[in-house]
């Protein structure tokens, strides 16, 4: 059976569609409310309330902490001041990416780390020989992102003892949410304005109840994976099993993917004499590119609707994600493949993450998406352009 | 000698900004002269009431053209439009008919009354989505003449006649059945359950001065159901931060394309010389010159007020006369201390971010026209309610709620009396009619804002107040609207355009005739002509 979070006494009534999805073992809310658009909007117009709780949560801590974060990922992380984040992927030696997430520096020498899956054991054997000790959190904190526009307001009204209105983007803090201490984070999974709540379970429910009482007056809503999918595509953001697959899952090494692969090459920071684990493969690669990039698709929507209309029908892909991979074609040869695809409600454009030819990745390269209309393929016009597809000022400002 | 503008647009409506920003996008030098300090015209938000955001006439979003909102790229210049998932309709009971997203919920709702009718829901949604998809293809043409023989136009009549000879036997009689019946008798063939086919005929009266039972309804009813959102028919919306948000954002883009656009700068009158535009005076005395000039008022406005009356043929002076405007409707927005609180449906639930509809049964609504057809205001009015600040929390300070009410029947002309004496007493009835289907409602009204049809052709410059710049009625469509032979956006004055609602394919927020028009206007200066009258191919 599917575990519950420790905010499964609110979300459970509020879940009106009883869609849940098995995430890391935890029920999880695909939507509340019949369909997702409204939380979608939530997102991009209110605030929208995620329990993303069955994130993996790691401590680490001790003299040597920043020393093993900076040995494990492939940012540079001796170079994140405390009470700062960061986002990272981080790889095997052979340079290919195991997993990815964020890293809050708490302090000098306490650090916590979030991933999709379970990283511990890793972490540890990567720490041989240092003064450090890494601890599995994941059940010590629940967690709920707060995102959207009228995020900073609502917060900024709940949390007492940190200045929520002046937190920059990728800076966490401490503070109160009533009795409860925890951390927010402005970070998120939206590329939108928004935060991210830490707390010990046991004042779980009671920071969900005060974020409902005052987010009601800011167009709060609960908000599922649906349409957090939808928020991440707009974004940019790579989902780890659907736009990359782990080097630990990956049975063969063409399914695997180094950070410059996946669009994650601005992440990869060497600095003179920092050795971290992969990153000779990772500056033999930068010397000489893979042959595969990552690319935003932006697919010709006309077209999609002519291909639809020409049976008589709508266009059947409106609304929601798909991870599908989908062949891309160019000159009539298949250079590369979509993993993750939506309509983007606020673009009003068909959107989708890649993965390309590196010939084919410059912005403004025409290639061509299949679609299936009916049960018969087609290829519509697309065009590689720039992620984020969507990239409002208030995510940073 | 002063600058000569290639296009003078008069009028900072959506359509005029519409035609403004396909003009300068094909590198025209376009000047929009819009006569308030906001461009918008019925398609504004205003604060007229501190902290609380009222979308003061036209109020939501679904005709809007596609193609238009990613040519001129609205997003980007911050169009969004947020989904108005479901519609309310309270009796006077307690009872109500609550129709949303979720199928299985609506057909619950609908089966309470009669498992025939939730049948017969889904079936009606299937005629209406081929009704819309046939009628579709009209929206974006101009209307080829059938009266004329030029080439263009027979070419037109020959792919219209091609295209609506390829719908199924039975949509081709549905069709006809649309365009020449009631509301209530179209929705009779589908229905027995009284409030249903109230709420559902409601949409075939809006901005018109006709009741359910009115045959050319089911037209008005079908032009509310060819509203797309992202692909599908029947998507209503509403844009965030108002409907002022879809002119901002059309004004961003002209702006970006070149368009120049002025405000405060009302028109007195189109200049013409030798049968032939040559620019317009301002009502301060400035002259500005152009090689055309297109106006987004109403034909009215357009013929009449600002075009000596000399330089225009009997017909057409007649035709433009006896087009009807009859406005039937007002509004009433309200600033509210809280949520209104539903008898029918109690609390802060999602039927909020939903439209709100009085229409309990089909002799409610024509008992309401009743009224108006004698020069009153309906006693107990039609009423289609939206709360914007419950679905965009930007409306409203927080906790608090603006409510926009649409109102029917509320004639332009009145028995007795004026507008000016009665405006409150129709604010009045309003409320005490919602009152009995939102019982906190009273004690909630920080602030009401009545407006009358008087009030509307005061503020916007539609005449009588009507909401579509002239009836939708089938004699004022297609190659009739405004008046047969100029259906093109031509005018009998070389050089002088029409691109507003009152032009084909009609009212709301849909920009098409903008866009249509701005089509003609390139071709015919491509061809180095202002060009009059109704010859000639519809430019493309």
């Amino acid at each position: 059976m599917l575990l519950d979070t420790p905010f499964h006494p609110r979300t459970a009534p509020l879940c009106h569609s009883r869609r849940w999805r098995n995430w890391s073992g935890y029920a999880s809310a695909l939507t509340y409310e019949p369909g997702h658009e409204y939380e979608y909007y939530a997102v991009r117009s209110g605030a929208a309330l995620f329990d993303v709780s069955p994130l993996r949560k790691y401590e680490v801590t001790g003299v040597d902490a920043a020393t093993l974060v900076d040995r494990v990922v492939t940012r540079d992380a001796l170079d994140c001041p405390d009470g700062r984040v960061l986002y990272t992927p981080w790889c095997d030696e052979a340079g290919k990416m195991i997993d990815d997430g964020t890293v809050q520096r708490l302090s000098t020498d306490r650090f916590r780390i979030t991933a999709a899956d379970p990283c511990l054991r890793w972490f540890q054997d990567c720490a041989l020989g240092m003064d450090v000790v890494v601890r599995d959190i994941t059940l010590d904190l629940a967690a709920l992102a707060l995102q959207g526009p009228t995020s900073r307001e609502i917060l900024a009204r709940v949390v007492t003892g940190a200045d929520v209105g002046a937190l920059p983007f990728f800076a966490l803090a401490e503070g109160r949410i009533g009795a409860a201490p925890v951390t927010i984070t402005r970070t998120g999974y939206t590329g939108d304005l928004g935060y991210e709540i830490w707390v010990g379970p046991e004042h779980a429910l009671a920071v969900w109840d005060a974020l409902a009482e005052v987010g009601r007056g800011h167009g709060l809503a609960p908000a599922g994976l649906d349409a957090l999918d939808v928020a991440r595509i707009e974004a940019g953001l790579l989902l780890k099993d659907v736009d990359y697959v782990s080097s630990w899952a990956a049975l063969i090494e063409s399914r695997k993917s180094s950070p410059y692969e996946a669009g994650l090459g601005w992440a990869v920071q060497p600095r003179p004499g920092r050795e971290f684990v992969g990153s000779r493969a990772l500056a033999w690669e930068a010397a000489t590119p893979s042959e595969w990039a990552f690319a935003g698709l932006e697919v010709d929507w006309p077209h999609i609707e002519k291909r639809f209309a020409a049976v008589g029908l709508p266009p059947l892909v409106a609304g929601r994600a798909s991870r599908a991979a989908v062949p891309i074609h160019a000159g009539g040869k298949q250079v590369g493949y979509v993993t993750s695809s939506t309509f983007s409600p606020i673009l009003k454009k068909y959107i989708a993450l890649a993965t390309i030819r590196r010939d084919f990745a410059r912005p403004g390269r025409r290639v061509e998406f299949e679609l299936t209309v009916e049960f018969v393929r087609h290829t519509v016009p697309a065009r590689v352009v720039k992620t984020p597809f969507f990239d409002p000022a208030r995510k940073r400002g | 000698m002063a600058k000569q503008y290639d296009v003078i647009v008069i009028g900072g409506g959506h359509n005029g900004l519409v035609h403004a920003a396909y003009l300068a996008r094909a590198g025209l030098d376009v000047c929009v002269l819009e006569a308030r300090p906001l461009v918008g015209g019925a398609t504004v938000t205003e604060e007229i009431f501190p902290g609380f955001k009222y979308s003061v006439f036209s109020y939501v979003v679904s005709l809007m053209r596609p193609d238009i909102i990613r040519e001129l790229d609205l997003p980007r210049h911050g169009l969004a439009i947020l989904p108005l998932e479901s519609t309310l309709t309270p009796l006077p009971d307690g009872d109500r008919i609550y129709r949303d997203a979720d199928h299985h919920r609506t057909w619950r709702d609908i089966a309470r009354f009669s498992i025939r009718d939730a049948e017969a829901y889904d079936d009606y949604g299937r005629s209406l989505f081929f009704m819309a998809r046939a009628v579709k293809y009209l929206l974006d043409i101009v209307p080829p003449d059938p009266a004329r023989l030029s080439p263009g136009d027979i070419s037109g009549m020959l792919r219209l006649g091609r295209h609506f000879l390829g719908l199924e036997p039975d949509q081709l009689h549905l069709l006809v059945k649309l365009m020449t019946m009631s509301a209530a008798d179209f929705l009779e063939e589908w229905f027995e359950t009284d409030v249903l086919k109230a709420t559902l005929s409601a949409s075939g009266i809006i901005g018109t001065f006709l009741g359910p039972r009115s045959p050319g309804t089911a037209y008005v009813l079908l032009h509310h159901y060819m509203g797309e959102i992202d692909g599908h028919f029947r998507a209503w919306g509403f844009a965030k931060g108002g409907t002022g948000a879809v002119a901002q954002a059309i004004a961003s883009a002209a702006r970006e394309a070149g368009a120049e656009i002025r405000t405060d700068a009302p028109v007195a009158r189109v200049m013409v010389k030798n049968g032939r535009v040559n620019g317009v005076a301002l009502a301060n005395g400035d002259e500005l010159r152009a090689r055309a000039v297109s106006s987004s008022l109403d034909p009215r406005r357009t013929f009449l007020d600002l075009v000596d009356e000399n330089e225009l043929p009997d017909e057409v002076l007649k035709g433009v006369r006896s087009y009807r405007f009859r406005g039937s409707s007002g509004k009433v927005n309200l600033a509210l201390d809280a949520a209104p609180d539903l008898t029918c449906m109690p609390g802060h639930g999602p039927h909020l971010r939903g439209a709100v509809s009085i229409s309990p049964s089909i002799d409610y609504l024509e008992r309401a026209y009743d009224d108006a057809k004698y020069g009153d205001f309906s006693r107990e009015p039609y009423i289609d309610i939206v709360i914007p600040s419950a679905i965009d929390p930007a409306m409203a300070p927080p906790g608090k709620h603006v409510m926009s009410c649409f109102v029917q029947y509320a004639p332009y002309e009145l028995r007795e009396g004026t507008w000016d004496e009665k405006r409150e007493a129709f604010g009045d009835t309003v409320i005490d009619t919602l009152a009995k289907y939102i019982p906190n409602l009273r004690d909630i009204i920080l602030h009401r804002q009545v407006v009358t049809p008087l009030d509307i052709e005061r503020t916007t410059g539609l005449s009588q107040g009507n909401i579509f710049q002239g009836e939708l009625t089938p004699s004022q469509l297609f190659f009739l609207r405004p008046v047969a032979g100029y259906a093109k956006y031509r005018t009998p004055v070389r050089g002088y355009y029409q691109c507003g609602s009152g032009t084909h394919p009609g009212g709301g927020i849909m920009g098409a005739p903008g866009k249509l028009a701005a089509g003609v206007v390139m071709g015919d200066l491509r061809r180095g002509r202002g060009r009059s009258g109704p010859g000639g191919r519809g430019g493309r």
